[in-house]
């Protein structure tokens, strides 16, 4: 090893994944030919080297790099589970893009650069390096979500996107200079010591953290910060909708959690507060804004707005108890969200994709085996037992209940009772309508490899829903 | 005195050009007087000591932004009178709203409380102060590389970012656009572009 003067050993994926993607980028420009697809396997692979690395490490709670980078086996877990999803996204996405023909080669370098920014959060020790892990996944996920540039709904996507985007950036920036103006530091552990010194400067912090938390909230699109979602869902290409709905919000809700259990954790009667109006507007929108939805990726963005509020349920909670189940529930539905993708994006019909509800009509007909694997993701969603979604919900609202939070339970079971309107109007559509057009299935092997890995995941939950959640709540633990 | 004087003067000029540019008429003449507010703002940074800053004040701001808004002034030609035209009518609902805003922040500000050891400790007094004193730049300097190097680099990958972001979604392959090939013009003998032909008298080609 060469000595250096400061050790670098727990960022070593980080520092992979950044030169691997400079890399690529370079082979790309470089390249005669287009080389989307190439890179985007290399991408991937370099996604699971990544993820070697990163089990590799040490996960024993270490503080690096000047205070700014903290790696415990919180982040790990995140960590790992954000390269791999990412990987599983980029398998998605490789044959749509492909027939879509959208050919530009930077798709998989800002993925990857995006990917970067996730880590960088997950692990954040500091304000300073919060926002900047923050900023770099956004801005690398504004340009993918306008990557078809000759579409106007894409670049209208990319375009509320950036500026809301940019909004929260700047109240989340405006939140920091007064927390660190209070504080006179921006250091996490710093923050909690200072605060713990002098409770009287509640005050100031709370005022900080109000705009935090607003910025965070327009990141995880919680309602009533969410009005960006399905538009952008919307007129985003399909497999930068899939990344969207399936792998920030992991890292953001992480993050949350971060923030909420080291430098605010004294503050918690504030936060709650917050957390809960967050938490029931957003399961109410979810369910309700969801019911009149006749697109498919409207419908999967207000599906997701619901999600986010099951998830900020055990946030609020609190311990090891709680955090587990949002991980735990956020986990599943990850992997529901990408095996419903994968179907949506394999669809065509008359040569274009899939786009409206009604267009699945008779699908169990031409296509029993999607439609019967789509119902079982559908099922799962709604969190109807034995699929994994209902374990997802049983241990959040099983929290949610031990921890005093009753009035939140019982919403939470009303909304999703709502939500599970539109999940099973899918399956009656694919099940009892009349075929008016022919669909067309479209096999491409890693996407059809994701579906698969997502229904495994989804059955294998059902035999045995323990020990994921046991590795969860270990995982939690070591935010305290 | 000296420096009292020295400060009114920035900081009037200041105020003054700050006013201007959003009475001025003439957009130029605002961006303008947007430029003459930015280097009035960089003296009192350096009457402050706070040399750096000043200087990227007139770097970043006057060198760059400015002139790109005095560019875009001037490239799209709009009508601002038209944009005025209505903007009377949100003034009482911009004045309510910053009122109350006002009011919570001044209430906020009479109840809380700021860490002592922030109004107390400065940089100065720290144990690790040297003997000779850095200027700015060079205390900046020194940490950069080094305690915020993780941040630094941070920074540099969203730069890049942008970078590949401005190319992806503006860069477009245009066909039969005439380059200049300098090694194809360089390796071009006259052999082979010209043709020696005899051309008897009387007969033509």
């Amino acid at each position: 090893m060469i000595n250096l003067p400061i050790s670098i050993d727990a960022i070593i994926p980080e520092i992979t994944l950044a030169c691997g993607a400079m890399f690529l980028l370079i082979i790309g420009a470089l390249s005669k030919r287009i080389i989307t697809n190439t890179l985007s396997y290399a991408a991937v692979l370099l996604l699971i080297f990544t993820f070697f690395l990163l089990v590799s490490l040490n996960w024993d709670t270490s503080i690096s790099m000047n205070g700014f980078f903290v790696m415990d086996s919180f982040a790990g877990l995140i960590k790992s589970a954000v390269l791999l999803s990412m990987a599983g996204v980029l398998a998605l996405s490789t044959g749509y893009m492909k027939r879509e023909e959208i050919v530009a080669f930077e798709y998989p370098i800002l993925v990857l650069l995006s990917t970067l920014g996730m880590m960088v959060m997950v692990s954040a020790n500091d304000l300073l390096s919060l926002y900047i892990g923050l900023e770099l996944q956004s801005l690398a996920l504004y340009v993918l979500a306008t990557i078809r540039r000759n579409s106007l709904r894409s670049a209208e996507a990319g375009i509320k996107y950036f500026v809301l985007g940019a909004l929260s950036s700047g109240m989340i920036l405006f939140g920091s200079s007064i927390i660190y103006g209070f504080a006179g530091t921006t250091n996490f552990t710093a923050i909690a010591e200072a605060f713990s010194a002098n409770p009287d400067m509640k005050l100031g912090l709370s005022m900080g953290l109000v705009f935090l938390l607003s910025g965070l909230a327009f990141k995880i699109s919680a309602a009533p910060f969410h009005m960006w979602t399905p538009d952008v869902y919307e007129g985003a290409p399909t497999s930068v909708t899939a990344l969207f709905a399936i792998v920030p919000k992991l890292a953001a809700l992480a993050l949350m959690m971060r923030i909420f259990c080291e430098p605010f954790m004294g503050l918690q009667d504030m936060w709650v507060q917050i957390l809960w109006v967050l938490s029931v507007a957003s399961m109410l929108v979810g369910a309700f804004a969801a019911l009149t939805q006749e697109n498919i990726k409207r419908l999967l963005a207000y599906s997701s707005i619901g999600n986010v509020g099951y998830a900020l349920i055990g946030i609020i909670v609190g311990g090891t108890g709680g955090l587990g189940a949002t991980l735990y529930y956020f986990l599943i539905y990850m992997a529901m969200t990408a095996g419903t993708f994968g179907i949506i994006m394999s669809l065509r019909r008359e040569g274009a994709s899939l786009e409206k509800i009604e267009s699945l009509e008779g699908m169990s007909k031409t296509h029993p085996v999607q439609a019967y694997v789509l119902a079982i993701l559908m099922f799962s969603m709604s969190g109807i037992p034995p699929m994994a979604g209902f374990f997802g919900k049983l241990f959040i609202f099983e929290s949610a209940i031990a921890g005093g939070y009753i009035y939140l339970a019982v919403l939470g079971v009303v909304s999703s009772v709502v939500a599970a309107y539109y999940y099973l109007r899918i399956i009656k559509v694919m099940f009892f309508d009349e075929q008016v057009e022919e669909l067309q299935y479209e096999t491409n092997v890693p996407r059809d490899a994701v579906i698969i890995v997502s229904i495994l995941i989804i059955t294998g939950l059902v035999l045995m829903p323990e020990p994921l959640l046991i590795m969860t709540q270990n995982a939690t633990a070591s935010l305290f | 005195m000296l420096a009292a004087l020295i400060f009114y003067l920035f900081a009037g000029i200041l105020s003054l050009s700050a006013l201007m540019v959003i009475t001025a008429r003439n957009p130029v003449h605002s961006v303008l007087f947007l430029i003459l507010a930015f280097f009035n703002a960089a003296g009192l940074f350096v009457m402050l000591g706070a040399e750096f800053i000043g200087m990227l004040l007139v770097i970043v701001y006057v060198g760059a932004v400015a002139v790109l808004f005095l560019f875009v002034v001037m490239m799209l030609n709009m009508e601002f009178k038209e944009l005025r035209k209505g903007s009377m009518r949100f003034i009482p609902v911009g004045l309510l709203l910053g009122g109350v805003l006002l009011t919570e922040l001044v209430i906020v500000y009479q109840t809380w409380k700021i860490n002592p050891k922030v109004l107390t400790e400065t940089l100065g007094d720290s144990a690790a102060a040297p003997e000779v004193p850095l200027t700015n730049t060079e205390a900046l300097g020194q940490i950069l590389y080094t305690d915020y190097i993780y941040i630094f680099q941070g920074a540099g990958m969203i730069l890049l970012v942008a970078m590949i972001g401005a190319i992806v979604l503006t860069l477009r392959e245009r066909s039969g656009l005439k380059r200049q090939k300098v090694a194809d013009q360089q390796k071009r003998q006259a052999s082979d572009v010209l043709e020696i032909k005899k051309v008897t008298p009387g007969t033509g080609i």
